[in-house]
C-alpha cells in the first residue's frame, strides 16, 4: 500500500494553473523528492498535501484514505517548514510537547516521549534550552523531532536546508537520510537543489511548470532523462544547439550551430530531420583524445578550472560553444590555447527537441 | 575631527528631546511634588510636611474616587483589548497587503478630530433629545425619550472609543512580525483554532498586548474630557478632583498632592500588572 497518493491533483489560482494533474504514489518508508525550479508548483503541491490549500480537482490519499475533507490539524502528515517555524516563545521541550498536548496525550507520558525523540535525533537533554540558543543544524533536528514524536504517516520537508550554509548543508543531507532510515517513515522532500534530491532520495519527481516531467530513481534521471528539461536540470550538462541532419535508427546526426561540425547523438524523442534540437552531454562523458568518426568535437583549451575532484577543462569548440570537460587526470598536460579533440560515446549524448525560450 | 562631529550631532539631536523632557515633564513634576509637600499655615506662610497626604488618605471620598478611577480604567483597558485584538489581527494577518495601509489609516482618522469634538459627538447621539433616543421613540420601540448620558456604562464606552486606537497600533505591529508559518505549524502539529490562539498567537503578541495595555491604562486614568462630558457630575473621575482642587477651590497644595498620588498609584498598578502577567518592561515595551 502507498503511504501517500496523489491522483491527478490540480490547483488553479484564477487562470494560472500552479499544479496541473499531478499523480504520484509513494511507497511506505521511502524517501521521495520533488525537484523543480522555484515557481514550478512544488510548494503548492506540498501545501495541498498538508491541507493548507484545497485542490481544484483530484484526490489526495494517505494510507489509502482520502484526506480532502480533513482540516490540516486532523491529517497525520507533519511538515518541516522552510524556515522551520519553531515556536520562539517555547523552549525545546515545549516545542516538541506541543503536538502531544494537542493530541491529548497523558501528561505523565509526555516528558518521556520528548526525551526519547531527542535522543533519537542525537540531542539528548536539551529540553530546557531556548530556540535562540540552538545552532542551525540543531534547530533542524528539533524541527524534525517535533514532527516525528507524533509518528506521522508522511513527513513533508519544504526545502529545510535552504537557510543553512554550504558546509552544514552537505552534512545535513547525510544526516537527514540517516534519520529517515532510523525512523522508517515516509519522507516527502521538496527542493530546487538537484544534489540534495539525488543524494538523499529513493525516488525523485522532476517538476516543471506545474507538471511532473519524470519520476524515477536518481540514477534513472541522471542517465536516462526523458526530456530536455530533466537532462538540463538534473546534474551538469553541456548543451549544444543544432539541427537534425540525418536519422539512422536510434541515432541522429546533428549539425551544430555556428559551423561546429556534425555530431552523432542518441535520438531521445520524435525530432524529425530539419528540426531544432539540443544535444546534452555530461562533462564526465567527454574525453580528450583521438577523434572517432562522429562523436567528436574539435576545439582549443580555453581555461582550466581547478576544483579538486570536480576540476574542469573549459574547451572552446570550433562553433564557439564553451564545453566543460570533467577530466582532472588530463589537465596537467594541457595549457590554455592547446588544440584538442573531444570525444564521447554516442549513447551518452542525447538529442531533445529544443525547448521554447 | 570625526569624534567632535559625532559629539556635536549627538548634542544637536539630544537638545530638543532634553529640553522637552526637562522643561515640560521633569520640571513641572518637581514643582508639583514640591507644592504637594507644602503645608499652608496662614497667608503666604508655609512649612514642609506630609500633612496633605495624610489628609488625602483620611478622606474616604478622595480615596474611593481614586480606586473607582483605577477600576474603571482597568475595565476600559480590558474592553479595549477585547475590541482591539480582532481589529489588529485582521489588519496584520487577514487583510491583503494592499488594503492594510488604508485600514490602518482608517483607524487613525478619529485622531484628526479633537477629543472635545468627539465627546460632543457622543452627546449629540446619546442625550435625552438626541439622535438615538428620538429615533427609538419615532420607531415606537420606547414610548418616552431616555437619557443615555451621565452613567458609568456611557463613560466606559466613550473611553474605550477614545483609547482603543492606542491598543490597536502596538498590537498590529507586533502581529505583523509573526511569520504565518508559525500558525501553520501550530495547525499542522494538531492544534485546534483555540489552541493555536492560546498557545501561539497570544504568547507571540504578548509584548504588544502589554505595551498596548500600559498606554491605554495610563491614558484612561489620566483622561479628563471624556469622563466629565459623558459622565457629568456622577462620573467622579479622579482628574476631576484635581481640577476642582486647583481651579474651583484654589487649593494648589491638595491638587498637587492628588496629582502625585495619581501618578504613583497608576505606576503601581502598571507594575503590579507586569508582575502578575510575568512580563517586564525590558521584554515588552523596550523589545527591539
Amino acid at each position: 500500500m502507498y503511504d501517500l497518493s496523489c491522483d491527478r491533483v490540480t490547483k488553479a489560482f484564477g487562470k494560472f494553473v500552479a499544479v496541473d494533474q499531478v499523480s504520484l504514489d509513494i511507497p511506505s518508508g521511502s524517501f521521495f523528492s520533488i525537484l523543480g525550479p522555484s515557481g514550478c508548483g512544488k510548494t503548492t503541491l506540498m501545501r495541498m498535501i498538508a491541507g493548507f490549500e484545497t485542490p481544484s480537482a483530484g484526490d489526495i490519499r494517505i494510507k489509502g484514505e482520502s484526506v480532502l475533507a480533513l482540516p490540516p490539524n486532523r491529517r497525520n502528515v507533519k511538515m518541516v517548514f522552510q524556515h522551520l517555524a519553531l515556536f520562539p516563545m517555547m523552549n525545546v521541550g515545549e516545542n516538541i510537547a506541543y503536538g502531544l498536548q494537542c493530541r491529548g496525550e497523558k501528561k505523565a507520558e509526555i516528558p518521556a516521549k520528548v526525551r526519547r525523540v531527542l535522543e533519537r535525533v542525537g540531542l539528548p537533554g536539551v529540553e530546557e534550552k531556548q530556540i535562540g540558543q540552538l545552532s542551525g543544524g540543531q534547530k533542524q533536528r528539533i524541527a524534525i523531532a517535533r514532527c516525528m514524536v507524533l509518528e506521522p504517516d508522511v513527513l513533508l520537508l519544504d526545502e529545510p536546508l535552504g537557510a543553512l550554509d554550504l558546509k552544514l548543508r552537505e552534512h545535513m543531507k547525510i544526516e537527514l537520510k540517516q534519520l529517515q532510515h532510523q525512523f522508517e517513515t515516509t519522507f516527502l522532500y521538496i527542493t530546487h537543489d538537484q544534489s540534495e534530491a539525488l543524494v538523499m532520495s529513493d525516488r525523485v519527481a522532476v517538476m516543471n511548470a506545474g507538471r511532473f516531467e519524470q519520476i524515477g530513481t536518481p540514477r534513472e534521471l541522471y542517465d536516462d532523462p526523458v526530456s530536455g528539461f530533466v537532462a538540463g536540470f538534473v546534474g551538469d550538462a553541456n548543451i549544444l544547439a543544432g539541427k537534425v541532419a540525418d536519422i539512422r535508427g536510434d541515432e541522429v546526426l546533428v549539425e551544430l550551430e555556428g559551423g561546429g561540425g556534425r555530431i552523432a547523438a542518441r535520438r531521445s524523442d520524435g525530432s524529425a530531420v530539419g528540426s531544432a534540437v539540443e544535444v546534452f552531454v555530461r562533462p564526465e562523458a567527454m574525453r580528450i583524445g583521438a577523434a572517432t568518426t562522429e562523436a567528436s568535437l574539435a576545439g582549443t583549451v580555453d581555461s582550466l578550472l581547478f576544483n579538486g575532484a570536480n576540476s574542469r577543462i573549459l574547451v572552446k569548440a570550433r562553433g564557439g560553444q564553451l564545453i566543460e570537460v570533467a577530466d582532472p587526470g588530463q589537465s596537467g598536460s594541457l595549457a590554455p590555447g592547446a588544440a584538442v579533440t573531444l570525444t564521447f560515446e554516442t549513447r551518452r549524448a542525447r538529442a531533445f527537441a529544443r525547448r521554447a525560450g | 575631527m570625526g569624534r567632535d562631529a559625532g559629539r556635536l550631532s549627538l548634542i544637536l539631536l539630544m537638545t530638543p528631546f532634553l529640553l522637552w523632557i526637562g522643561l515640560l515633564i521633569i520640571l513641572p513634576q518637581l514643582g508639583i511634588g514640591y507644592v504637594s509637600l507644602r503645608e499652608k499655615i496662614s497667608y503666604d506662610e508655609f512649612s514642609f510636611g506630609l500633612k496633605n497626604y495624610v489628609d488625602f488618605v483620611s478622606e474616604p471620598v478622595y480615596r474611593n474616587t481614586l480606586f473607582r478611577t483605577a477600576w474603571m480604567s482597568i475595565l476600559v483597558t480590558i474592553l479595549a483589548l477585547i475590541v482591539g485584538f480582532p481589529v489588529a489581527y485582521y489588519i496584520a494577518k487577514i487583510a491583503r497587503q494592499k488594503s492594510r495601509a488604508a485600514l490602518f489609516l482608517l483607524c487613525l482618522i478619529p485622531l484628526w478630530v479633537s477629543d472635545l469634538v468627539r465627546a460632543y459627538g457622543w452627546i449629540v447621539l446619546l442625550r435625552e433629545t438626541g439622535v438615538i433616543s428620538s429615533t427609538l421613540v419615532d420607531l415606537g420601540i420606547i414610548n418616552q425619550p431616555v437619557e443615555m448620558l451621565y452613567n458609568d456604562a456611557t463613560v466606559v464606552m466613550g473611553l474605550v472609543y477614545t483609547v482603543v486606537l492606542f491598543m490597536i497600533v502596538p498590537l498590529t505591529s507586533t502581529l505583523q512580525g509573526m511569520d504565518d508559518a508559525l500558525l501553520e505549524a501550530g495547525y499542522n502539529l494538531g492544534g485546534s483554532r483555540f489552541t493555536v490562539f492560546r498557545r501561539i498567537i497570544v504568547p507571540y503578541a504578548m509584548p504588544g498586548i502589554v505595551s498596548g495595555c500600559i498606554i491605554t491604562f495610563m491614558l484612561t486614568a489620566g483622561s479628563y474630557l471624556t469622563p466629565v462630558l459623558l459622565g457629568g457630575k456622577n462620573s467622579s473621575w479622579f482628574t476631576e478632583q484635581i481640577y476642582n482642587q486647583f481651579i474651583t477651590r484654589y487649593n494648589w497644595e491638595a491638587g498637587a498632592t492628588f496629582g502625585v498620588t495619581l501618578l504613583v498609584f497608576t505606576s503601581f498598578v502598571v507594575w503590579l500588572g507586569l508582575k502578575l502577567t510575568g512580563q517586564s518592561l525590558a521584554t515588552t515595551v523596550a523589545k527591539d
